[in-house]
């Protein structure tokens, strides 16, 4: 399976980025290759508004089956779950420490938003 | 002619500086017109005990996809700057939070699957009170886009005679469509750091819209005086000052206006609209 992991930067020692939808990249690790690819998203850093939304969009069009972040607003929730991307919470230092939580089971998987819209 | 009462800085008088003007105005004038355009929290009404007298309820467009008709070509979602419209599989997801009403989806639809409707954002209540009408825009719990509501309520201004805007504090968005039209702008402030600070963001706004402002000080003697260094430095008139009153805070807290309880104020006010209405004629 292939998971996106939020990450401030672009490579497995970057910090990972609790935000999703203006994290500056997303590290995509797939589970049965043990290969990750490097997703940019600076459409999400730069927009005004729907961040959440379009960085959901970047996903699906990324056929993850994934994500793991820290936070996911209401909107970016609807979109990956309408398109039955699961979504896990962590708050690791960096995404090495993630993608290895994740592989141990040890990450908890959001049901709801966790935070309210922005636009709130 | 129409005055705009702004500020960067919240909490610093303009509902109160707004509804003493009309109050004044209504004096001299024979009908005066107090818009209320601080959308969120609109408190003129407070202070106009006026008689409510109709209301507007104010909707924006948003799209509706006909599923019938979507060929799912995703031309809306990539148009759309917002993400307000969204194309993944099947039929486009509206999130109308996102939507800025600009029609753009429902264009680039070559199979002419979007059609617009109607979605409310608040609504406009009129009240009466003697010579004053005041028209005040309430936006609706939930609704993030205030612009359009203020516009709506704009739309009532009676260019003939006089109007005064009560303005959402601030510089962005809310505060340029509430006081871009005005002919001139009165920015309210407080002699403290924080009043100055924001101060300095309401005039570049002013300046970079052209307009015609002064600055009203309110509280003065609380603070320092860096506001009038400022003001001085900059070349900006002062028009009004108010006290730091315990008086006038009285009042306030009660919903009542300075004018016909403190009548030792009523020739700054007076004075603020003669100063405006001369340097209007001027110009004219």
């Amino acid at each position: 399976m292939k998971v996106a992991f939020t990450s401030q930067g672009n490579s497995l020692d970057s910090q990972f980025d609790e935000r999703f939808g203006r994290a500056m990249y997303f590290i995509i690790y797939d589970t049965d290759t043990n290969e990750t690819k490097v997703l940019e998203n600076m459409a999400g850093v730069e927009s005004g508004h729907g961040a959440g939304i379009s960085a959901a969009k970047k996903l699906v069009d990324a056929k993850v089956d994934a994500v793991v972040t820290g936070n996911c607003g209401p909107n970016a929730f609807y979109v990956l779950s309408e398109n039955n991307i699961k979504i896990y919470l962590s708050n690791a230092k960096t995404v090495k420490e993630a993608i290895e939580d994740f592989k141990n089971k040890k990450l908890e998987i959001a049901n709801s938003p966790t935070k309210g819209g922005h636009w709130r | 002619m129409t005055i705009a009462v702004a500020s960067g800085k919240g909490g610093t008088g303009k509902t109160t500086i707004a509804t003493n003007l009309a109050v004044i105005a209504s004096e001299k004038y024979d009908r005066v017109t107090l818009l209320d355009c601080d959308v969120e929290e609109p408190n003129s009404h407070i202070f106009i005990n006026g008689e409510k007298v109709n209301e507007e309820i104010v909707n924006v467009k948003i799209p509706e996809v006909d599923e019938s008709l979507c060929t799912e070509c995703g031309a809306c979602s990539d148009f759309c700057q917002y993400n307000a419209i969204v194309s993944l599989k099947g039929k486009p997801v509206v999130f109308k939070e996102m939507c800025h009403s600009c029609g753009g989806c429902s264009l680039v639809c070559q199979p002419k699957a979007i059609h617009e409707v109607d979605h409310r954002i608040g609504v406009i209540n009129f009240y009466k009170s003697g010579k004053i009408s005041l028209i005040e825009g309430l936006l609706d719990v939930g609704s993030p886009l205030s612009p359009p509501l203020i516009g709506a309520v704009k739309k009532h201004e009676n260019k003939e005679e006089l109007n005064i805007i009560d303005a959402p504090p601030g510089t962005s968005c809310p505060v340029i469509e509430a006081i871009r039209d005005a002919d001139y702008i009165i920015l309210v402030t407080e002699p403290t750091p924080f009043g100055l600070n924001d101060l300095i963001l309401a005039v570049e706004v002013s300046r970079k819209l052209n307009k015609r402002f002064a600055v009203a000080i309110n509280r003065v003697g609380s603070g320092d005086d860096r506001v009038h260094k400022y003001c001085k430095k900059e070349n900006i008139p002062i028009i009004l000052e108010i006290p730091d009153d315990r008086k006038i805070a009285e009042l306030y807290s009660n919903g009542k206006i300075i004018l016909g309880n403190l009548p030792e104020y009523k020739k700054s006010f007076e004075e603020v609209l003669e100063k405006i209405g001369m340097v209007i004629q001027n110009e004219q």
